[in-house]
């Protein structure tokens, strides 16, 4: 029997000013499972993560969470139950120290993954008593996904981790990633960097134009015709 | 955390004793009074501004709805006045539900949307087809109920009452999480904080507090008109008051109103023209070098202390 699907993204599009960002996106990730959203630049993966958060409204088709559908809910509601996510550009609380941007984030009470001490997770408990505003990007991206760690959730999204880290720190967080996964929660990872896809996941889907155009592993992405001319530019 | 409660209790009984000791000692009560209005208003801009970002200049509207919401009662319904003074403030909330769609714009186009709607609330009142009512034009006259010793009590009380709710935003989680909202609100919206409902509430207890001194004010001048409580300038002083000190801290408006308005009454009555000019340098000093406010030289890291 196939593992229960959590979130199940039906046929999406959205619309800016008559451009179709999304056009008629359809995915699938299950608890436990870590899957890779890749494409090249303005593909619509940071779109497709707004839609899934509720940052977004779409302009067509249905996003179903834990089987229920979830459209047009606000993101504080679907905080509490148990989608969270990173930015690209990262949005710490900049006036706040790090200590304060996770004490204000309200917890889950069934959550799947509790870690303790998110700071301490994303290693960044260093920093506590520091303003966000002063940290780097890449220190306000952990610290994005320590507050999202603190929420609880069972869908974790991951909008570009990567950039503004260095190799030792990502194998670190990949680590950690692939931890929390372990723990049932269920990941959905936008990134460039295709080695860090590499290293966390086993099916990728890879967007262009709005639209899914390959799903599977990785490597048969590599050897896929119209991938390689997506990417390629051709 | 405890060092925050004990310095948030100790302002609170050191302005208690103040302004109870002070009339004693200083004969000019009307200036302790308006000190006690500013210092409240200060608070209420400190609370919608400091910890949410929205700068209201229409800020007065509130205070000028509170003052006729609690003259209508009294006068038309004789209900006693502490009733009223409740009354008047329930009618303030009341504006600012009708008003909150404004907090759909931010930034200067919400500053200029409630210098309209406070404009509009004016006209509103002064009215002569509301002459019936609030007596439009030709003002309001309470002097049957006029208490000179128990409006400065009550204003003293509206003055402890606000500096305390702004305390425990300093202390709660409630507050951190509107300045959470304040830097934001995406990323607010994400952590599970109701970013629309947080802003209405933090809205309409701003307007209440406004309506509440509004009230207070009017019983104790017991003889007002529509311009003098709808006055542009009330809403410019607390805002500077409180920019000038400090906002998203319990004592920084506290410490701008005393400094600043302690001397308009020293310089600015007697010498308008170097009163203006000394004031024009130190609020564009306090922009280049100071945007934060005089407590921000106090506080290095973080949203701390009180
Ligand atoms: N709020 C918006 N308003 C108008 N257009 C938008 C908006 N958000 C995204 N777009 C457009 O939609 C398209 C998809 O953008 P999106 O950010 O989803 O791409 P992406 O795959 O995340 O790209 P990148 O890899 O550069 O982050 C782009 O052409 C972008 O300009
Ligand atoms: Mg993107």
């Amino acid at each position: 029997m196939a593992p229960e699907r959590l979130l199940v993204v039906n046929n999406v599009v959205k619309i800016f000013g008559g451009f179709r960002a999304l056009d008629g996106i359809s995915l699938d990730v299950s608890a436990g499972e870590i899957v890779g959203l890749v494409g090249p630049n303005g593909s619509g993966k940071t779109t497709c993560m707004n839609i899934i958060s509720g940052l977004y409204r779409p302009d067509g088709g249905d996003i179903l969470f834990k089987g229920k559908s979830v459209r047009g809910k606000s993101m504080h509601v679907l905080s509490k139950s148990g989608i969270n996510r990173t930015f690209q550009t990262p949005k710490p609380f900049k006036g706040l120290t790090v200590r304060q941007n996770v004490e204000v984030v309200h917890r889950r009470a069934d959550r799947k993954a509790s870690v303790d001490d998110p700071l301490e997770f994303v290693g960044l408990s260093h920093l506590s008593d520091r303003e966000a505003a002063a940290l780097t990007s890449g220190q306000q991206k952990l610290l994005d996904l320590a507050r999202a760690l603190t929420a609880g959730p069972d869908l974790l999204l991951v909008d570009e981790l990567a950039a503004g880290l260095s190799p030792v720190e990502l194998d670190t967080i990949a680590e950690r990633l692939i931890e929390i996964s372990r723990r049932g929660v269920a990941l959905l990872i936008v990134e460039h960097l295709l080695g860090f896809v590499n290293q966390l996941t086993q099916r990728v889907i890879v967007m262009n134009a709005g639209k899914e155009i390959f799903e599977g592993d990785l490597a048969s992405a590599a050897q896929n015709q119209r991938v390689v001319e997506v990417y390629l530019g051709q | 955390m405890r060092k925050q409660l004990l310095s948030s209790a100790l302002i609170l009984v050191v302005l208690a004793a103040l302004f109870l000791w002070a009339p004693g000692v200083y004969s000019n009560e009307s200036v302790l009074f308006q000190l006690m209005v500013y210092l409240a208003l200060a608070q209420g801009i400190n609370i919608l501004y400091g910890f949410t970002g929205y700068l209201p200049f229409g800020y007065v509207g509130f205070f000028g709805i509170g003052a006729y919401g609690m003259s209508v009662f009294v006068t038309l319904f004789h209900v006693p006045i502490v009733v009223g003074i409740l009354l008047g403030g329930l009618t303030a909330i009341v504006a600012g539900i009708i008003l909150s769609p404004l907090l759909r714009l931010s930034g200067a186009y919400f500053s200029i949307g409630s210098l309209a709607a406070s404009q509009i609330l004016y006209y509103v009142v002064s009215n002569s087809s509301l002459q019936n009512v609030t007596n439009g034009p030709y003002g309001v006259n309470l002097i049957s109920i006029f208490n000179d010793a128990q409006s400065y009590d009550a204003m003293l009380v509206v003055v402890l009452l606000t500096t305390a709710f702004v305390a425990y935003l300093r202390l709660s989680r409630f507050g951190k999480s509107l300045l959470a909202i304040r830097e934001d609100w995406v990323s607010a919206e994400m952590a599970g904080i109701p970013v629309v409902r947080t802003r209405i509430l933090v809205w309409l207890a701003a307007a209440l507090i406004a309506g509440l001194v509004g009230a207070v004010y009017a019983w104790h001048i017991s003889v007002f008109y529509p311009e003098s409580v709808f006055s542009l300038p009330i809403s410019i002083f607390a805002i500077v008051f409180t920019l000038f000190g400090g906002g998203a801290t319990v004592i920084g408006p506290i410490i701008g109103t005393f400094i600043l308005y302690g001397m308009y009454n020293v310089i600015g009555v007697s010498e308008p023209q170097y009163f203006q000019l000394i004031y024009g340098v130190l609020i564009m000093a306090l922009v280049l070098f100071l945007p934060r406010g005089l407590m921000s030289l106090f506080r290095r890291r973080g949203i701390r202390g009180a």
